[in-house]
């Protein structure tokens, strides 16, 4: 079986496709980015390099291309080398789990479009999330640089905060989707979407991803003004464009996540699978699914974007204890809540009590923001 | 098993697109040595002392808390694989597990060990 190079062949296209995809994705998003962060902001935004400035993207790549790369001195030059590779490693390979066409055959054999549609596929997304903590960190430390050190610390408590709530967050969808490989979890939402069962659920993790890759408001590591871009202020042309391809990477990689654990993936909206005899369901014509995926994407990274324009950066206090004594329990409660309703309706055997899981879970995430709202306000009147 | 093959390469492919992205960096950029640019970037201030100085504490007690938790977190993801096999033997099994957890995690608070202050 291993010695089947159309085997090897297979994973070397898939593997090229979803590297290229991200690659590309990541040109066009700085782009997108810069254009309707300047539309909110009534600019006009990068126009002149080509229709409507689309080649931007390229001539800035070309600028970092001939730049000059130098390594601070007493820096780790090894550590130094390594970290940007360590952080757009993962931020590659996170996306070898993610199913963008529902399995098919194709030239005589079955193709699953995952570069790997392994069984265990939210414990690989959780270890490899973990993982690109490292590079940052490393490349905080081995600038010698007293703010790429505090940008590095900063980066890893704050995303080791945010993982546990991240990983119970991937505890409600096992729970709902009852598996962990991702193209059964989107099976699992041919009927209603995740998010439509778990609201708070979903937007619960959508806070923890823009933490986790370290977005506005969350971007306490690269915090221009009080630690003029954190852990990668030391770098420059190739070495910088790395970490920046890393982030916007992980933020569309997040999005896909996202789009495949609570907005049904590559699956079109659950009540349109009959519309026109099912000619837009990704059950008849596969290709279909990469362009839901996509439009799904698109959106998640517009909401991204839209949040960093609107948003000021929070304080770090506030950040982290937003993270331990808001996030952590409420996202125990909404895994507790899911699973009482899942028995409920189990034993009882009436759907209705499955659908106490959406209302409680609203009902909570209110009083949640109730409380965060109160807490504040006592904070801020305590002082004046 | 033979997906894991398909990461590693997946893994080989995109190092290789990183180093070639530094190679070409490296290949293609100027090279003009000078004393001042190898001195780290502090706003233009000249820098003094080492640059990775003494961490405060409570990283570590961040550090320490999330391996405590994000054990218990590992824990949660079997049980919810096998749940709806369990049913509520498994809900009141998780409860007790939940329950624990909660003690310590009230603790923690308290104590203070979730203040940033």
């Amino acid at each position: 079986m291993i010695s089947d190079w159309t085997l090897w062949l297979e994973w070397l296209i898939k593997s090229l496709v979803m590297i290229f995809a991200l690659l590309g994705g990541f040109i066009f998003l700085t782009y997108f980015e810069r254009r309707a962060l300047a539309r909110m902001q009534t600019r006009i935004g990068p126009n002149r390099a080509g229709p409507f400035g689309l080649f931007q993207p390229f001539a800035d790549a070309i600028k970092l291309i001939f730049k000059e790369e130098f390594t601070p001195i007493h820096a780790d030059k090894i550590v130094f080398f390594l970290a940007p590779i360590l952080t757009v490693v993962p931020s590659l390979i996170i996306a070898a789990v993610i199913p963008i066409a529902p399995t098919t055959e194709l030239f005589g054999r079955t193709i699953s479009f995952a570069v790997a549609d392994i069984n265990v596929g939210i414990l690989y997304l959780m270890s490899i999330a973990s993982i690109s903590v490292y590079g940052i960190v490393l490349a905080g430390w081995s600038s010698n640089n007293k703010y790429a050190m505090l940008g590095g610390l900063r980066s890893s408590a704050q995303m080791i905060s945010y993982e546990l709530a991240l990983g119970f967050c991937f505890v409600m969808v096992i729970l709902l989707g009852n598996s962990m490989s991702l193209n059964e979890i989107v099976v699992a939402q041919k009927d209603m979407w995740f998010a439509v069962i778990q609201p708070t659920g979903a937007i619960l993790f959508f806070i923890v991803v823009l933490a986790e890759v370290n977005r506005a408001p969350f971007d306490m590591p690269e915090a221009e003004q009080e630690l003029t871009a954190g852990f990668h202020s030391e770098y420059s042309g190739m070495k910088f464009s790395l970490f920046f391809m890393a982030e916007y990477q992980k933020m569309i990689v997040v999005s896909m996540i996202t789009a495949v654990l609570f907005f049904g993936g590559y699956r079109e909206l659950w009540f349109m699978t009959d519309w026109f005899n099912g000619a837009l369901s990704v059950d008849r014509f596969w290709f279909l699914g990469p362009v839901y995926l996509l439009i799904k994407v698109v959106i998640l990274l517009f909401v991204m974007i839209w949040t960093r324009a609107t948003w000021p950066r929070i304080r770090y206090d506030r950040l982290m204890s937003f993270g331990w004594k808001v996030l952590l329990p409420l996202s125990l409660a909404l895994v507790f809540i899911t699973a009482v309703g899942i028995v409920l309706a189990d034993v009882l055997k009436s759907v209705l009590y499955f659908w106490s899981i959406p209302v409680v879970s609203i009902m909570l995430g209110l009083f949640a923001v109730a409380v965060v709202q109160w807490s504040l306000r006592s904070k801020f009147h305590g002082r004046s | 098993m033979l997906e894991y093959v398909a990461i590693a390469l997946m893994i080989v492919v995109s190092t290789f697109v990183a180093l070639s992205a530094i190679g070409m960096g490296e290949l293609l950029g100027p090279k003009k040595k000078s004393k001042a640019k190898d001195v780290p970037y502090e706003s233009g201030m000249l820098p003094y002392g080492e640059g990775t100085r003494r961490i405060p504490v409570r990283f570590y007690l961040i550090a320490v808390l999330f391996i405590l938790f994000d054990i218990e977190v590992i824990f949660f993801l079997p049980w919810a694989v096998v749940f709806r096999q369990l049913r509520i033997f498994g809900l009141i099994e998780m409860a007790v597990f939940i329950g624990i957890l909660l003690v310590g995690y009230a603790y923690a608070w308290k104590k203070g060990a979730l203040e940033w202050e």
